[in-house]
């Protein structure tokens, strides 16, 4: 048998049929939806009569607008996004699938309560109206965002016409220094590659410092693959991954359990595999990084300044004046320099427990800086438990942060937390575009312990700094 | 789905590298259950100005590119989330076809699937024809699907890629879900092998 790629060996997997122009059937064994992109699937399936072919294997969960604050059990005040959260109530029971309501603890970001509640596993397809659905990569699954008339067409076949994506291996050699995280690793590899240096590609990353990596902070370096053009992220799963999921409510259990495993135990990139790209980073010279720009390939260690747009070549030129100009920056000006007014920390790319762990070591017994808004939205109703019961929520209470309920919230501001304009966030997402945060508003991506820094001093700082401070004398 | 065959009209420059899903309709209009209606928020951030009145710099605001049928533009455009929103709004404001150098994975993808068709030329003739499109509404650009190629106004014809699959369905406005759907066969048998061997899935 001729050597496979990790991609290659899932793809092989699902296939249902293939024509000889390529194009492929590939069967889809999860199918998350959220509010925001499947009403019109739903809608589609009705007008034509046909219903989910495998309810089973579809779990939704609103997501993108609920409110985040403590009294949402009144309801969402917004009628639109009120209108969209029932209609999936709807659909959901209607077709008779998974379901995580808005009251339930189990609730949160689509792509943290996948893996929470064990639907995700290594092998899988998975697919989302989504486009961080890359998230769940960090299994070993083919995991990718859909649109949504192609939501519709899983609904309707549990099958996804595709063409298969070239092979890319992102391997980052050595050890991380303290205080250099997951998100590092990820900003850096998109500074590296640009956001379509991943295009027509599937990302596996691999290395040391990748298998050092816990589960949450693998989901954090896959969910960002998409900001690098890829069309999913993967690595390789072994016990780390095989710990987590143990367990947990939908993983195989008894002997299924031990059948899974040893399917799972093949599934890695043979030695000799064809590599179409390989990008090799060292760990040793990754650090704590931000974006300066409206891109997330506008992003440079915290102990950098500004880039001048002379610096660029082609259409970055202007693309980079422009970003100045909306982030109302200066080339030559430090980034440690800028002050920030908001500090959002949560999302589908760190809100999950380790980053929230990550903040309260950082904030632990100290106050944030006067005047700054700062809030932590955890990824999921469960997360935000194990939070409290951690101690954590108290620690981020006293150091003067909001504490809230388990959603989207300001990633991307389809719900009230929003940025106002020119008003400028630090923030744990993974989109810094215009306006992504709120019309006019300016976002600094980086790590929770970055944001948490932040957070501290007002402005972007380089969080080594306070874990020096921190250290007994 | 509406056919693409072959189209002339008028193409609008937007020569902006990394175009994402955010610029070509931001997160407030994402609160729809409908999929028309859009159109009039196209680009919203950039079309209006922040009393809600239009941006008369704005390309689409300019009297010659205001039914623009062809959009030309930068590098990576689409980048960012999966909203089909992002081809709704393109299709609704009457934008059939987008010219550019690059494209992401989904937004490409998500534009077959509605009528329109995104087609990716080497930089240096996307640079032509972004130079043809500012010439304004008498210089009208031709996509033709069948053949595979697109004429500037002078008359100088450029060949692009497309995958067979992909152009068959445009051409016929065919509905990939009633086509998967006779492979119901495939499908189920695919699923009975998957249970014996991945009964856990």
């Amino acid at each position: 048998m001729s050597p496979k790629t990790l991609y290659d060996k899932i793809w092989d997997a699902h296939l249902v049929d293939a024509t000889e122009d390529g194009t492929s059937l590939l069967y889809i064994d999860r199918h998350l939806v959220h509010e925001v992109t499947s009403p019109q699937a739903f809608e589609g399936l009705r007008m034509a009569g046909r219903g989910v072919h495998a309810p089973d294997k579809t779990i939704a969960v609103p997501d993108h607008n609920v409110p985040t604050t403590p009294d949402r059990e009144k309801g969402i005040e917004n009628e639109e996004s009120r209108i969209q959260v029932e209609a999936l109530d709807k659909n959901a029971r209607e077709f008779g699938v998974n379901y995580y309501p808005v009251d339930d603890i189990r609730q949160g970001i689509v792509h943290i309560v996948g893996p929470e509640q064990g639907w995700t596993l290594p092998g899988m397809t998975v697919v989302c109206g989504d486009s961080h659905t890359a998230t769940h990569g960090a299994f070993g699954a083919l995991a990718h965002g859909i649109g949504t008339s192609e939501v519709e067409h899983v609904l309707a076949t549990q099958t996804l016409i595709q063409t298969r994506s070239k092979n890319m291996k992102v391997e980052i050699t050595g050890e991380l220094h303290p205080g250099v995280t997951a998100k590092d690793i990820t900003l850096s590899v998109i500074g590296k590659t640009g956001t379509a240096g991943g295009t027509g590609h599937v990302i596996e990353y691999c290395g040391e410092a990748i298998r050092k990596l816990s589960m949450e902070g693998r989901m954090t370096v896959c969910n960002m693959a998409i900001e690098g053009g890829a069309r999913a992220g993967l690595i390789a799963p072994d016990e780390t991954t095989f710990d987590y999921i143990k367990g947990r409510p939908h993983a195989p259990k008894g002997a299924q359990w031990e059948a899974a495993l040893a399917w799972w135990k093949t599934l890695y990139s043979d030695d000799d595999a064809h590599w179409d790209k390989v990008i090799t980073l060292d760990a040793d010279e990754i650090a704590p990084v931000v974006t300066w720009g409206t891109s997330p390939e506008d992003v440079l260690p915290i102990t950098g300044t500004v880039p001048n747009p002379e610096d660029f070549t082609g259409g970055k030129v202007e693309a980079v004046k422009r970003a100045l100009d909306y982030m109302g920056l200066t080339p030559g000006q430090k980034l440690a320099d800028i002050e920030i007014d908001t500090v959002f920390i949560g999302s589908c790319t760190n809100g999950r427990i380790e980053d929230l762990r990550a903040v309260a070591e950082i904030v632990k017994g100290k106050k944030i800086k006067e005047g700054i808004r700062a809030m932590i939205v955890p990824g999921s109703g469960l997360v935000r438990a194990q939070a409290e019961e951690e101690g954590l929520a108290e620690i981020f209470k006293d150091a003067g942060f909001e504490w809230r309920l388990a959603g989207c919230s300001m990633c991307l501001a389809m719900n009230p937390d929003q940025l106002s304009p020119g008003e400028r966030c630090a923030a744990t997402s993974n989109r810094n575009f215009e306006g992504r945060q709120g019309r006019g508003g300016r976002t600094h991506l980086l790590s929770p312990a970055m944001a948490a820094a932040a957070a501290l001093t007002g402005r972007l700082t380089d969080v080594r700094e306070l874990m020096a401070e921190s250290e007994p004398a | 789905m509406d056919k693409f065959t072959k189209i002339t009209g008028v193409a609008a420059p937007l020569p902006l590298i990394n175009i994402d899903t955010d610029m070509i309709i931001p997160k407030q209009f994402l609160k729809t259950i409908k999929r028309s209606g859009l159109g009039v928020n196209l680009f919203d951030e950039m079309r209006y100005l922040d009393d809600g009145s239009e941006n008369p710099d704005f390309v689409l605001n300019k009297p010659a590119y205001r039914k623009a049928e062809v959009l030309v533009a930068g590098d990576n455009f689409g980048c960012g989330s999966s909203r089909e929103h992002a081809p709704w709004a393109i299709k609704d404001f009457g934008i059939r076809c987008v010219i550019a150098p690059s494209f992401a994975d989904i937004f490409f993808n998500n534009c077959f699937k509605n009528g329109i068709l995104p087609i990716a030329l080497p930089q240096e003739q996307v640079d032509v024809l972004m130079k043809d499109a500012e010439k304004g509404e008498n210089a009208r650009m031709t996509v033709d699907l069948e053949a595979q190629t697109v004429t500037t106004s002078d008359g100088e014809v450029f060949s692009f890629e497309v995958d067979a699959f992909k152009k068959h369905c445009l051409l016929e406005g065919l509905d990939d879900i009633a086509l998967t759907l006779e492979k119901t066969p495939a499908i189920e048998s695919f699923e009975a092998r998957a249970e014996m061997e991945r009964p856990w899935v």
